[in-house]
């Protein structure tokens, strides 16, 4: 079997996010940066299959700038076995059709039986790449996804998909797309003799014409979807701390919040 | 021609609360771009669900048994070839795990715009869409560009948009569309819908959520959040710590790496505001903290706080709003 697992370097979730000199980006001076949450619980469930199936072969991609490289070793060292990275400067600023055409493209030339996404990335907040690329490529799809079992014959499996207040419970036909969301698994930390034979593991480049891709699909012409600015949000000013003993601030309390939102019929 | 198509979900024969929203800036976008305003719903059955939609040009049913249930590739391709049919400029539906699925799904097999979550929709003197949603989990707003392709798909965000008020004299024209038969034919079948959540209202529907955290030391306390639930008709959620701690399952979480919410009244019991929580709740248009360190990051955001212990002040709160609504 293989297995894809696609994923995103997005700033950690404790960076402060300033909007750049140029408003349609971030400033990213002084950023960390991180494997999107959600993706690394597609690399773990990866991983976990392998270790119960054995005849499984993984490979990890990005589509990014030279930097994503650093969170593709994260993955290798935690156990997968080649990374790809998708890249070119014809792909920055594509939308994310466009990111999915360039990971469709990959998948037409390496056809894999199971590829993994995270539910969304924390940086865009799109969710849109893992299911555009399932349908581009016509595959089934499960997203949001917190359970999974493969079926002993590998031509199908279970998934448990949230959605509110339940989990629907699907039966898919692989070849397949998964989009993972919390509760699928715990991560596990990359080992320091993982860390060691991640060095030795192989790590592709490919471009647009390795892909066979043709650019006027991808980059910011191509988008349809384009970022006029950034800003930040109105801030929250703290608001009014209720003083006095229990009983009274909690009157009080109640008082404010009827008035201001009509709560309790009031 | 129908410029605007609204996608009203359905599930278990019941329209979702998000309809009278998308109803609301449907109707006002239509009536701003001179254009008609439709609604689609999928499903089964559907004569009487259309008797409860007012106030639109025309109302596209696609009934057939096999759509009582949701699935992506059914629904998708219902959708898709509606949209081939209408050209509309615009298709709305309500942030949720369906429009979620949906929405990249049609954008991509129909080449279209795609933007979830929106809270801004505004047109320029051109009558350009000027669209604006969050990012980076809350920390900025994106202005977007969703160019000329017809249609834009987008997902409103639920409790921003203010709900239809208009007068519901309209009879919408009710159109059959054709359901094809070979769109049944499913690589995902549905086995099963298993309920996760005990209370009665949904997190990302929620008015109002009363939420706990590590401050409620235990599994058992949180009866104390869901008393106060219950007076309020509210939803119960919680912080990671709680989840991880295994007093609620994760489909509790609010966060990060748990439900984006947008109720009008949000109140955190025991929980701390770390930056990850603020991500999925800072959007609520009023904050209400409880908790016992003066210093905790959520009072930074908060509209009203009481600093106290929450074993004294959420008992008593809910104390007050059942004689509150008792009208004594
Ligand atoms: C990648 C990542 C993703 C994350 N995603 C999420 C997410 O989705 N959601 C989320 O919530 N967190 C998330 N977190 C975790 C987050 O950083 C915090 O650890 C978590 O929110 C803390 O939960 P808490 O506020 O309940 O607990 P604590 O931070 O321990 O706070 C408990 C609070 O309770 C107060 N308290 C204690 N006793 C009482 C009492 N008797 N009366 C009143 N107050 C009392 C304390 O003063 C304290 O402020 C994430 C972290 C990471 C790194």
């Amino acid at each position: 079997m293989n297995i894809l697992v696609c994923l995103k370097q997005v700033p950690s979730s404790e960076s402060k996010i300033k909007v750049g000199k140029d408003p349609t980006g971030i400033d990213t001076s002084d950023l960390t940066y991180v494997v999107n949450p959600y993706d690394e619980y597609g690399v773990e469930e990866a991983i976990r299959i392998k270790e119960r199936l054995g005849s499984v072969d993984i490979t990890v991609l990005s589509v990014g700038p030279a930097t994503a490289a650093e969170t593709l070793r994260v993955a290798l060292a935690m156990g997968v076995d080649r990374a790809v990275l998708l890249y070119d400067p014809l792909f920055s600023n594509s939308d994310s059709l466009g990111i999915a055409r360039i990971i469709a493209a990959y998948v037409h030339m390496t056809p894999f039986d199971l590829i993994f996404f995270g539910k969304q990335a924390i940086d865009d907040d799109m969710g849109a790449v893992g299911i555009m690329v399932a349908e581009l490529l016509r595959l089934p799809h499960g997203a949001v996804v917190n359970r999974l079992e493969i079926s002993p014959d590998q031509k199908s499996m279970i998934a448990h998909r949230q959605i509110e207040g339940a989990d629907e419970i699907l039966e898919i036909l692989l070849p397949a797309v998964i989009t993972c969301q919390k509760g699928l698994n715990e991560p596990r930390y990359p080992s320091l003799p993982g860390i060691m034979k991640a060095k030795s593991k192989p790590l592709a480049e490919i471009n647009h014409e390795g892909l066979k891709l043709d650019p006027k699909t991808v980059g910011l012409s191509a988008a349809l979807v384009k970022i006029v600015k950034l800003f930040p949000p109105k801030t929250r000013t703290t608001g009014k701390i209720i003083e006095g003993p229990p009983a009274e601030a909690v009157k009080e309390l109640v008082q404010h919040l009827s008035e201001a939102t009509g709560l309790a019929g009031a | 021609m129908p410029g605007i198509l609204i996608f009203a979900e359905q599930r278990n024969g019941k329209l979702k609360n998000a309809l009278m929203e998308l109803l609301g800036e449907g109707t006002r976008l239509a009536r701003a771009l001179g254009e008609e305003l439709s609604v689609l719903v999928v499903g089964s059955r559907l004569e009487e669900l259309a008797g409860l939609i007012s106030g639109v040009d025309r109302i596209y049913l696609a009934d057939d048994q096999r759509l009582e249930q949701y699935s992506s590739e059914a629904y998708s391709r219902i959708l898709a070839n509606l949209i081939q049919k209408l050209m509309p400029s615009l298709l709305l539906f309500g942030a949720s795990a369906m429009s979620r699925d949906l929405g990249p799904k049609i954008a991509a097999r129909t080449g279209t715009p795609y933007s979830p979550d929106c809270t801004s929709i505004e047109l320029d003197p051109q009558k350009k869409i000027n669209v604006i949603r969050p990012v980076y989990a809350g920390k900025l707003n994106a202005q977007l560009d969703l160019g000329g392709v017809r249609p834009k798909i987008l997902t409103l965000r639920p409790h921003v948009f203010a709900p239809f008020q208009g007068e519901s004299s309209k009879k919408p024209k009710i159109e059959k569309i054709e359901v094809p038969s070979d769109i049944f034919d499913l690589r995902v079948k549905l086995k099963e819908i298993v309920a996760t959540v005990e209370s009665k209202v949904d997190l990302t529907e929620a008015q109002i959520i009363v939420s706990g955290g590590r401050g409620l030391k235990g599994p058992e306390n949180f009866k104390l959040i869901e008393e106060l639930a219950e007076v309020l008709g509210a939803a119960v959620g919680a912080s990671r710590a709680a989840v991880d701690a295994g007093w609620k399952p994760h489909s509790y979480q609010v966060g990060l790496t748990g439900k984006t919410v947008s109720p009008l009244v949000y109140i955190a019991c025991g929980i701390s505001g770390a930056i990850q929580h603020q991500a999925g709740m800072s959007s609520a248009k009023t904050i209400v903290a409880i908790n016992k360190d003066s210093q905790a990051p959520i009072f930074k955001i908060a509209d009203y706080g009481i600093v106290g212990d929450l074993f004294e002040i959420v008992p008593l709160l809910t104390q007050e709003f059942k004689k509150l609504k008792e009208g004594s």
